[in-house]
């Protein structure tokens, strides 16, 4: 009976998560969502605590009390353009929470801890105690990486070295090995621990270093696409843990969270018209583009333009879009944006914002940062509602955007991004591109929208230089 | 666990169907909003570390109780401070043109 009313909780947990999904198809209802999402995790733990025989209370809420007061420190905290740092880090968590569950159940057999069926170790036991590990670990510390190269204690620039593939290459061998083990060794556990145990630690270690050599090969600007497969994974991680346990909330919601982070995987994959494998591999362009200098390539040449004579621009148009890239994370100016868009509003400009799926460093990143800017989401638009709208577009301002606007992708086949869908900027009647330098993107390819004649480069901080635009519009109202 | 699996694999395909129509607005509370109920793993550290007397899977469980719980907590109330700002809304409607306004409001009929 009590099992059954576990069972059932459980299930109404499920559904509350799946409505609580359904729920972000739209940006209106996306919040009471998200509040039943959290109260699906609240029905699962509060009848987790009452229905099973806890033990020892005041460690459980030791443990809730900590947990929560951390989680609403980072959550409380965190800057919007750091969110990826912060996604990056949640995922690492859950992978982490898999691993430690997987090894406190096998800890369970030994030395007599477990209490409930403790005959019932067998070869599916196993089995998915060395997946959770296995996922789990990768999880973690791929995720600290990413962690890392996102906040910048590890170097953006990919990282290889002689033999990383022979490396992976033999730790996966070597986590094989250890999972073999722990299967052979399930008909004698818990009689004889000892290669179990040693198994499951060696799988852990194993997996540790997989995770890190699996983040460290991929360069900073495809990070979107890391973050979402190890969300998946994160997921993933969840649901084996539910395997271990035989718990159907687990599997539920830990596929649930695979499935969303495969089709964010994908969908940035797409959006860069290259394949997962392509990414994962690794040692695709440069860094941040931090370096490069304004050095002009022979035969060509630049327009340079001023804040003032951009404000002249928009302020006599008609139509604006204005195009973010990572470089209004960086320099955090989507409150300068916004308020030049307000400006130009007022003059009765209409302004609109097209947003390149992978711009930034996580799906819908600049979409977020707008957001907290105060930008109304019916102004921002996707590549392929707007890109047939820049012909008719009278100014383009590109705010630190750079491989999601080179028409190399539709114009030269030898070039890397050949092929990936771009944001047709270079159709504008005027294109303002506010950027530092003429460095490549991230990429490594130059970008012949430099040189356009319709495009006038403003080199400067996209903050500097939207706020230097605003002020301008700002004058020309008041002479 | 041969129901497990047909569960796991049900639930991959309600899920891929879910979520393959969010909008690309909503893609980052999303990740975020998916990260902690992936943290549901807090139930199975409830389970690990409260039912047992052993002091390695206790503090194995306790650890991943820890973990988990900010993952919960911080991931669903970070998914709230985002969802707020995309709520403030001062445009109305008629300014959208018909042909977004409809995607948009595709598939809000739940």
């Amino acid at each position: 009976m009590k099992t059954a009313i576990i069972d059932l909780t459980y299930l109404l947990s499920a559904v509350l998560f799946i409505f609580g999904l359904k729920r972000m198809q739209s940006p209106v209802t996306a919040r009471t969502g998200n509040a039943l999402a959290s109260l699906g995790m609240l029905v699962a733990v509060v009848a987790t605590l009452f229905l099973y025989e806890i033990l020892s209370w005041p460690l459980m809420i030791a443990g809730v009390v900590l947990g929560g007061a951390i989680g609403v420190a980072l959550a409380r905290t965190v800057e919007m353009t750091a969110m990826p740092e912060l996604v990056a880090i949640f995922n690492g968590f859950g992978g982490l929470a898999s691993t430690l569950v997987a090894g406190a159940e096998l800890a369970q057999y030994v030395g007599g801890g477990r209490l409930v069926d403790p005959e019932g170790f067998g070869i599916v036991s196993a089995l998915t105690i060395s997946l959770s590990i296995l996922i789990g670990t990768v999880t973690f510390s791929g995720s600290v990486v990413a962690n890392g190269k996102l906040s910048g204690w590890v170097t953006g620039t990919p990282i290889s070295f002689p033999g990383l593939r022979v490396l992976t290459g033999l730790l996966l061998l070597g986590a094989g090995g250890a999972l073999g083990t722990m299967l052979a060794a399930a008909p004698g556990f818990p009689a004889v621990p000892g290669a179990m145990i040693w198994a499951a630690v060696g799988l852990g270690g194993a997996a540790f270093l997989l995770g890190i050599l699996l983040v460290i090969p991929i360069g900073g600007a495809d990070m979107p696409v890391v973050v979402s497969l190890l969300n998946s994974y994160s997921g993933l991680a969840a649901a084996a843990t539910g395997f271990v346990l035989d718990n159907t909330a687990l599997i539920v919601s830990g596929t649930l969270v695979g499935a969303a982070g495969m089709i964010l995987t994908v969908l940035m994959c797409d959006a860069m018209n290259r394949s997962l494998a392509n990414v994962m591999l690794g040692g695709f362009g440069g860094g941040d583009g931090g370096g490069g200098g304004l050095d002009v390539p022979e035969g060509k040449s630049v327009n340079e333009t001023s804040p003032d004579d951009t404000a002249i621009l928009a302020r006599y148009a008609d139509s604006v879009i204005i195009v973010p890239g990572y470089g209004l994370a960086v320099a955090q100016a989507q409150h300068e944006v916004r308020e030049m868009a307000d400006r130009l509003e007022a003059q009765g400009v209409t302004v609109k914002y097209a947003i390149h799926p992978v711009a930034g460093r996580m799906p819908g990143h600049m979409n977020v940062l707008l957001a907290e800017a105060n930008v109304d989401y019916e102004k921002l638009y996707e590549l392929e509602e707007i890109n047939s709208e820049f012909k008719s577009t009278d100014l383009a301002i590109v705010v630190g955007a750079n491989d999601v606007v080179n028409p190399a992708a539709r114009t030269d086949e030898g070039s890397p991004i050949y092929g990936m869908p771009i944001l047709n900027v270079d159709e504008a009647e005027t294109v303002v591109v506010i950027k530092r330098s003429l460095s490549p993107g991230y990429s490594g390819v130059p970008n012949e929208l430099f040189y356009a004649d319709n495009t006038k480069m403003l080199f400067s901080d996209a903050k500097e230089a939207v706020a230097g635009i605003t002020e301008s519009v700002k004058k020309m109202e008041e002479a | 666990m041969l129901d497990n699996l047909i569960i796991f694999v049900l639930a991959a395909f309600l899920g891929t169907e879910i979520l393959s129509r969010v909008p690309q607005t909503l893609h980052t509370p999303l990740m975020s909003g998916a990260n902690a109920i992936s943290g549901i793993t807090v139930v199975g550290a409830l389970v690990a570390a409260g039912m047992t007397q052993g002091p390695w899977s206790t503090w194995l469980g306790f650890g991943a109780l820890v973990v988990a719980t900010i993952n919960v907590v911080g991931g669903f109330l970070v998914t709230d401070r985002m969802l707020k700002m995309f709520g403030r809304k001062q445009a109305p409607p008629s300014q959208v043109d018909a042909s977004s306004a409809a995607q948009r409001t595709d598939g809000t009929a739940s």
